[in-house]
């Protein structure tokens, strides 16, 4: 037996039919074609999944769709607008702060979330949120860089 | 090329062609594709390390709801032995198709045993219970001593040794063995004030990129077939699938997805053959995507090691003779990179006098795959350790000791060819006076340095450079961009034609549309791939100047490029306005039709990298966990085409280096089963491990390549392993030889010292 929710994706009502058993990744990939978020692990050890469910932080491996009834996801693809990239995607590009660039979708949406309830992390505060969100590729230094740089624009301040 | 060149965009630091996809979301990578009438596939993984299969039922399994497909080793070809070219890792056919599904024993445990396509995931699943495998188990040979052992359990019956000097008369798990020498080792140790002779191991790891092998396959009635799949190379993938099938490498279209890491792990194939065999079957594409788990258990591991090594020193630090002793992994099928761990052992120093012995040893883990620099890591593990320990011991300053037995240009490397230019004394010599070195040490911590060293390689590469219609310039390559190579080509396309980094798009095309291209590995593609592309720019140039000379009703040496145009040559009559890329674009159809400038070439001349690592650690005496306080990795670039990718292989290597001396390892337990397949227990380093990664490009320009460039992708993680294990040992006051670093085995180390 499928499930039939309705949720809001990205500020817009969406429905779906799933299996009870299918996670928010699932759908948010196969059923919706949102498939910026990246499933690296599964088990939520990888944060490459990264999603917001009610502005709190998640991955959506570890969330099962039919939970998200009545519920509010904010996914990579509503970071941008259609005018500008968000100063995190800005700043990302601008330091190199990718490489292979799969695990970038999930840092962009942690890192968006760590500043809104951070405006000014110290370099040790962003290693901390961001340590549930593995990189292989560029040993941190250009995101922490990157993310330290966009606070400093979002406040204002010369980056 | 020239000395001091002067260079337009090469050098600058622009933002990569594909870098707006990557941070929105909207980059496809291996598992982001679907077909119509896609079904989904999920493969039966061996529960033993070491069996006889002596039945496989699947009748429950192919009658089950939703199921399409099922295939088992047995509706696959024999594959017959034969060398894989051009392959980072290299290899076998027999081998590759033997580790794509087993047939008649499975050699460790997760090694494929059958594949079932089914309308969903979870109906494939469950598919995959009904599958009936009866197994007759044997024993699992874990390490390379049980392997060695003289009645060690055999896990290929027929394997002989090859490379003794008499052939051997029995099977053993011992696959070859390589060695090496020249001088008197004799007279060298006798002349030594000074020997360090120790045993220094390293453990089975992997390359640990982020996204799992994913792809999607399907099979037409013509025999015509296309492959989706995440690689580092689609030609590769082309090759090794066709083989395996037994099909012409020209019915099989591979297009490669965005590549999410691969660090030598994804230059091979697992799921394709499968994914299209079942879409044979069935008739519909067919998907497969593993899980991380099986990531660890059926993919690429990189080999564990054990290194004898002895090295005599004179009392001025003068190495006199050195002997290596190397035993590599090589998992379930001939193949560990003991072969480049030989060449790369002694590679910094002149050695005179000197005596290498390499051992391939087959174990009941999964197949190694090369993993960046193949074998080097473990080899100057070992050698960058004894070197520290002999500076400490003569109290001669570590890097000191280094300069007076580096190799430089003329110098023969030990593995034969002379050294061109090369970077390890700039590399030294800057690490020397580098701020990290000079500066003194906190409280309690230890300083490591040590030297990274490999060889790169050139091989075959195409481009294509078209200019369009308003003079904006497409490039076509075949090597996938695993981390910001198509901003390199541009950078290339740009400074040759003379136009803005901005007008170039660069192509990563499939197998039908690009020319054939080896593996994005070896650090070859800025190299080798560039070389194309700058190959390719020119014969644009070369037909700008015929078409302008032929407009100016002139001779072609009448004309010449300068600055992005064709200009008549100073001194020469010709009254004419010079024309650019743009001024020809719009003139193409008047004089000969589109501009497209081709280049295939097999790339010579590929320069080798060294590099110097510096790394500060803290032991916590209580706890035995390391913290590393400081690292600073300094490379020879050659020519950095875009220096922020540079320094971000070079901060990329040093963090999966330091992940491999303190945390990562393979834990087996006594059947053979990885006890640590996730994330959460196979620990790779994660952003609060560590401090900020400090870099230093050298560029000393290699004159094989037209800009300089040498490679950078995989010195990096040469150096990190010993670098971190002196700063242990300094800071523990125990010297460390077995990795990694973990807790428990510092403070092991601390409670015996």
């Amino acid at each position: 037996m499928k499930v039939h929710v309705q949720t809001e994706v990205n500020g817009e009502a969406v429905e779906f039919l799933c299996d009870p058993t299918a996670t928010l990744l699932d759908v948010l990939r196969d059923n919706l074609g949102l498939r910026g978020s990246k499933e690296g692990c599964g088990t939520g050890d990888c944060g490459a999944c990264s999603v917001e469910l009610d502005g709190a932080l998640a991955c959506s491996c570890l969330i099962l769709a039919a939970e998200t009834q009545g519920r509010s996801v904010a996914t990579i693809e509503g970071v941008a607008t259609p005018e500008a990239l968000h100063p995190l995607q800005s700043h990302l590009l601008k330091s190199a702060g990718l490489q292979c660039g799969v695990c970038t979708p999930g840092i962009v949406v942690a890192a968006k979330h760590l500043l809104e309830e951070d405006p000014n992390p110290t370099e040790e505060a962003v290693r901390y949120f961001l340590a549930g969100n593995l990189c292989r590729c560029t040993g941190y230094d250009k995101i922490i860089r990157a993310v330290l740089d966009a606070a400093a624009e979002m406040r204002g301040e010369a980056a | 090329m020239s000395e001091a060149m002067d260079f337009k965009v090469i050098g600058t630091r622009p933002i990569r062609p594909d870098g707006v996809d990557k941070v929105t979301g909207r980059a496809s990578f291996g598992a982001d594709f679907s077909l119509p009438g896609m079904l989904e596939g999920a493969v039966l993984r061996s529960p033993y390390a070491h069996a006889w299969i002596k039945s496989i039922k699947t009748d429950a399994a192919l009658a089950a709801s939703g199921v399409k497909a099922v295939v088992t080793g047995a509706d696959f070809p024999q594959v017959a032995a034969g060398a894989i070219e051009g392959g980072e890792g290299g290899g076998d056919f027999a081998d590759l198709a033997g580790n794509v599904i087993a047939r008649g024993k499975v050699r460790y445990h997760g090694h494929a045993v059958a594949a079932v396509a089914a309308q969903s995931r979870a109906q494939a699943l469950a598919a995959l219970a009904l599958i009936e495998v009866e197994y007759e188990t044997l024993p699992a040979v874990l390490s390379l001593d049980a392997a060695l052992a003289e009645s060690a359990p055999l896990i290929d019956e027929g394997l002989m040794t090859s490379g003794l000097a008499e052939p051997a008369t029995a099977p053993s798990n011992l696959a070859s063995v390589i060695e090496m020498g020249n001088g008197d080792l004799d007279a060298g140790f006798a002349d030594a004030a000074l020997i360090v002779e120790r045993r220094y191991q390293t453990p089975t790891v992997h390359q640990g990129y982020i996204e799992p092998h994913a792809c999607v396959g399907r099979w037409g009635q013509d025999d015509q077939a296309m492959l989706w799949c995440c690689t580092q190379g689609a030609f590769d993938v082309r090759s090794m699938t066709a083989k395996v099938l037994g099909q012409p490498v020209g019915s099989l279209k591979v297009i490669p997805s965005e590549i999410g890491g691969g660090f030598g792990g994804k230059t091979t194939v697992y799921l394709e053959p499968l994914a299209l065999l079942l879409s044979k079957k069935s008739g519909r594409p067919v998907r497969m995507v593993m899980t991380r788990e099986e990531v660890f258990r059926a993919t690429g591991p990189a080999s564990a090691a054990t290194i004898d090594l002895r090295m005599g020193f004179s009392q001025d630090g003068k190495i006199t003779a050195a002997e290596a002793t190397m035993a590599y992994e090589a998992g379930a099928f001939p193949g560990s990179p003991v072969g480049p761990g030989t060449m790369c052992v002694f590679a910094p120093y002149r050695i005179a006098n000197f005596r290498i012995k390499g051992m391939d040893v087959l174990v009941n883990k999964p197949k190694a795959a090369a993993y960046r620099a193949p074998g080097a890591p473990q080899a100057l593990f070992a050698t960058e350790s004894a070197m520290d320990e002999a500076a400490d011991k003569l109290g001669i300053d570590p890097i000191e000791l280094r300069l007076r037995n580096a190799v430089e240009e003329g110098d023969s490397a030990i593995y034969g060819p002379k050294f061109g230019p090369i970077g390890l004394r700039a590399c030294l010599e800057a690490a020397a006076a580098h701020p990290h070195y000079t500066k003194a040490k906190d409280a309690g911590v230890g300083r490591g340095v040590a030297v990274g060293f490999w060889f790169n390689v050139g091989l075959q590469s195409s481009a294509e450079v078209h200019i369009n219609e308003d003079g904006t310039v497409t490039v076509i390559e075949g090597n996938p961009d695993i981390g910001g190579s198509r901003a390199s080509m541009a950078l290339m396309a740009a400074e040759t034609l003379g136009v803005p980094y901005e007008s170039v798009r660069v192509v990563v095309a499939d197998t039908e549309t690009a020319g054939f291209t080896n593996v994005t590995g070896g650090s070859r593609v800025t190299f080798a791939t560039g070389m194309a592309v700058v190959e390719a720019s020119k014969d644009i140039i070369a037909q700008c100047c015929s078409r302008a000379a032929s407009l100016w009703s002139t001779d072609e040496d009448m004309v010449e490029w300068r600055d992005g145009a064709v200009h008549p040559r100073p001194g020469v009559n010709v009254e004419a306005k010079p024309l650019s890329l743009k001024d020809l674009a719009g003139k193409a159809g008047r004089t000969g039709g589109p501009l497209l400038g081709k280049a295939s070439l097999n790339a010579r001349g590929a320069g080798p990298g060294f590099s110097v690592n510096l790394c500060d650690a803290l032991v916590d005496q209580e706890t035995g966990q390391v913290q590393v306080k400081a690292f600073t990795a300094i490379q020879d670039a050659g020519k950095a085409i875009h220096p922020s990718y540079v320094e971000g292989q070079l901060q990329g290597g040093a963090v999966q280096g330091i992940g491999w001396a303190l945390n990562e390892e393979y834990v087996y337990s006594p059947e053979g089963v990885m006890e640590n397949a996730g994330f959460l227990d196979y620990r790779i380093p994660v952003a609060s491990d560590l401090p900020m990664i400090d870099t230093q490009i050298i560029e000393v320009p290699n004159p094989g390549h037209p800009y300089g460039v040498r490679g950078v992708g995989e010195t990096p993680i040469v150096a990190p392993l010993a670098a971190v294990a002196n700063a242990v040992s300094a800071s523990a006051g125990v010297r460390m030889t077995e990795l990694p670093l973990s807790p428990p085995r510092v403070l092991e180390a601390l409670d015996q010292a």
